[in-house]
């Protein structure tokens, strides 16, 4: 096979794997009313509708406040534990990291039905707090992963400096580790948002009666059928999950070059 | 206390919340499941607790199960077999270009941040009766009229492959990334052709990113509960689709943990299997 047949082959599966998702961006664009080809024009009145959608913009809010809690816990807790894992030399690490990306290696409906079951035995049953702690455990390994490539990077050498000019350890942590491990947090917190954003399966088993997600709100507007407002609102999740990270790291660019770092 | 014993007990301290976190929410449920698919879900209402063998029985030996199991790991198989044919050449183009490796890894990961469920629905865009590849064919003039072309195994197969395509390229990439080119080179100079080079020398090098990266694919696909419902028809129902209908829609608790048990037995032993001659560390390249 030639140099040449792989990279048709390349753009062939790069197409096959982005043209889907840009007719979707394309189709939430159409004037046309039945939101089907051919497109009659170009409008943004899918757009508003949403807007005005009550049971959409719940969704969102919804959305919104678990992704951002869900961050808040799942990188406070991976940031402890990835330290522990760079830093120390702790023994049977090899099992604690299998344990700690458990979550990804069972299927997320196992997990899903195993949680439920469970915090419902003891007097937690589906809502908004089960919600959470599937979100949380479910996002952790993510973050491990992520936090732990990035706190590699970091050397001891500067913290060694800051403990022997007399800081204490919980200074040279906020001073001088917390600064330095900064992108680790970002990054960390980011996947664990956009990973909480898109979940579905997980939260179709926790969520309780009435509360919907963006995902499972687009799941049950897709039991109708196909409609040019639910390409629009998947054009908006894309913008969130795609364009914010993007915009963040773009803007993390600018910052470390003025400071010139 | 000392400053060794300190020193040595710092890592648990930072280590407890998330070790915490995992066995309490995942692995005393797990626990806690094995013991529920033993109790019984009584007509009445309410679960009889005890030690019943009936959810178990009734999971093995009821036809219904077995052949919507062997069903579901027929469509993972499929669909990883798929995806590492599409994949792999795919990967390999990235790991030796030159100029476009960075933007290509950078679309790469694109799909991960795109929520599963609209890569999944997009495909109605494209196959549906009013979709794109109707429309062109209808003005083209091969067809007359729209002709359903969704809601079968083989739209669930493509809407999986489409979700599962990228696990397999950067798994694939990453092995092939750590392979020294020099190795093909020198092949190549003792007298092997390239296809030769590859097929003797790259081709055995990468099979662990291969592994890794199938094995998240049929892992993943076996899985998966949202692509029947919104690709398949009534028939395509895959395992998950009956664990959430014992659960949710029965509320028969005993017989979905029965059921949830048992897909992750057997995707359990696959894992072990992996894990026994490859080691977790490939999978944890391939994810970070």
């Amino acid at each position: 096979m030639g140099w040449n047949a792989i990279r048709i082959w390349t753009v062939l599966v790069y197409g096959f794997m982005f043209l889907p998702v840009a007719v979707v961006v394309l189709l939430s664009f159409n004037a046309n009313q039945f939101g089907s080809f051919p497109m009659s024009g170009v409008s943004l009145r899918w757009f508003e509708e949403l807007w005005h959608n009550d049971a959409v913009m719940r969704a969102f809010r919804t959305s919104i406040v678990l992704g951002l809690m869900t961050a808040v816990i799942s990188t406070t807790l991976g940031i402890l534990a990835s330290l522990a894992l760079v830093r120390y030399n702790v023994p049977g690490r090899n099992t604690i990291t299998t344990l700690l990306i458990a979550p990804i290696l069972v299927p997320e409906v196992v997990l899903a039905v195993a949680l439920l079951l469970f915090l419902n035995w003891l007097g937690i049953g589906k809502s908004f707090a089960l919600l959470l702690a599937g979100h949380v455990i479910f996002t952790l390994p993510f973050v491990i992963l992520v936090v732990q490539a990035r706190l590699v990077s970091i050397k001891r050498d500067v913290e060694e400096a800051a403990l022997s000019l007399g800081a204490n350890p919980v200074q040279t942590f906020f001073s001088v580790t917390l600064p330095l491990m900064l992108p680790a947090v970002a990054a960390g917190a980011l996947f664990a948002f956009t990973i909480s954003f898109d979940d579905i399966t997980g939260t179709l088993f926790w969520k309780p009666g009435g509360v919907e997600t963006v995902p499972t709100q687009i799941f049950s507007m897709l039991r109708n059928s196909i409609s040019p407002e639910i390409n629009a609102l998947g054009t908006v999740m894309i913008i969130m999950t795609v364009g914010l990270p993007l915009l963040g790291a773009a803007v993390a660019r600018k910052l470390a070059m003025k400071s010139g770092t | 206390m000392s400053v060794e014993a300190r020193e040595a007990r710092q890592p648990w301290i930072l280590l407890s919340p998330a070790l915490g976190a995992v066995t309490f929410l995942l692995l005393v449920p797990l626990i806690f499941i094995i013991v529920y698919s033993f109790w019984l879900r009584s007509a009445i209402g309410g679960d009889q607790v005890g030690f019943y063998l009936d959810n178990w029985q009734k999971v093995l030996t009821d036809r219904f199960y077995r052949d919507i199991l062997l069903n579901t790991l027929k469509i993972a198989a499929v669909t990883t077999f798929i995806c590492a044919l599409m994949g792999y050449p795919a990967a390999y183009f990235i790991a030796r270009s030159k100029g476009s490796k960075m933007v290509l890894l950078l679309l790469l990961m694109l799909p991960f941040w795109i929520s599963y469920i609209i890569r999944t629905m997009s495909w109605i865009n494209i196959l549906g009766t009013s979709g794109a590849l109707n429309t062109l064919l209808v003005s083209v003039g091969v067809i007359s009229e729209p002709v359903q072309m969704l809601y079968n195994e083989a739209t669930v197969i493509l809407g999986l492959v489409h979700f599962l395509l990228p696990f397999m390229v950067l798994n694939v990439y990453v092995s092939l990334e750590g392979i020294d080119t020099n190795l093909e080179d020198a092949a190549t100079s003792l007298g092997a052709t390239r296809w030769q080079a590859f097929l003797q020398v790259t081709l055995p090098l990468s099979l662990p990113g291969l592994a890794a990266g199938g094995l998240l694919c049929f892992v993943l696909g076996a899985g998966t509960y949202i692509t029947p419902v919104i690709l398949g028809g009534p028939r395509d129902a895959m395992f998950a689709n009956l664990v959430f209908e014992a659960i949710i829609t029965q509320l028969n608790w005993p017989l979905g943990s029965a059921l949830s048990l048992l897909l992750l037995m057997v995707l359990g032993v696959l894992v072990a299997i992996y894990n026994r001659y490859l080691g977790m560390s490939q999978l944890a390249k391939g994810l970070g």
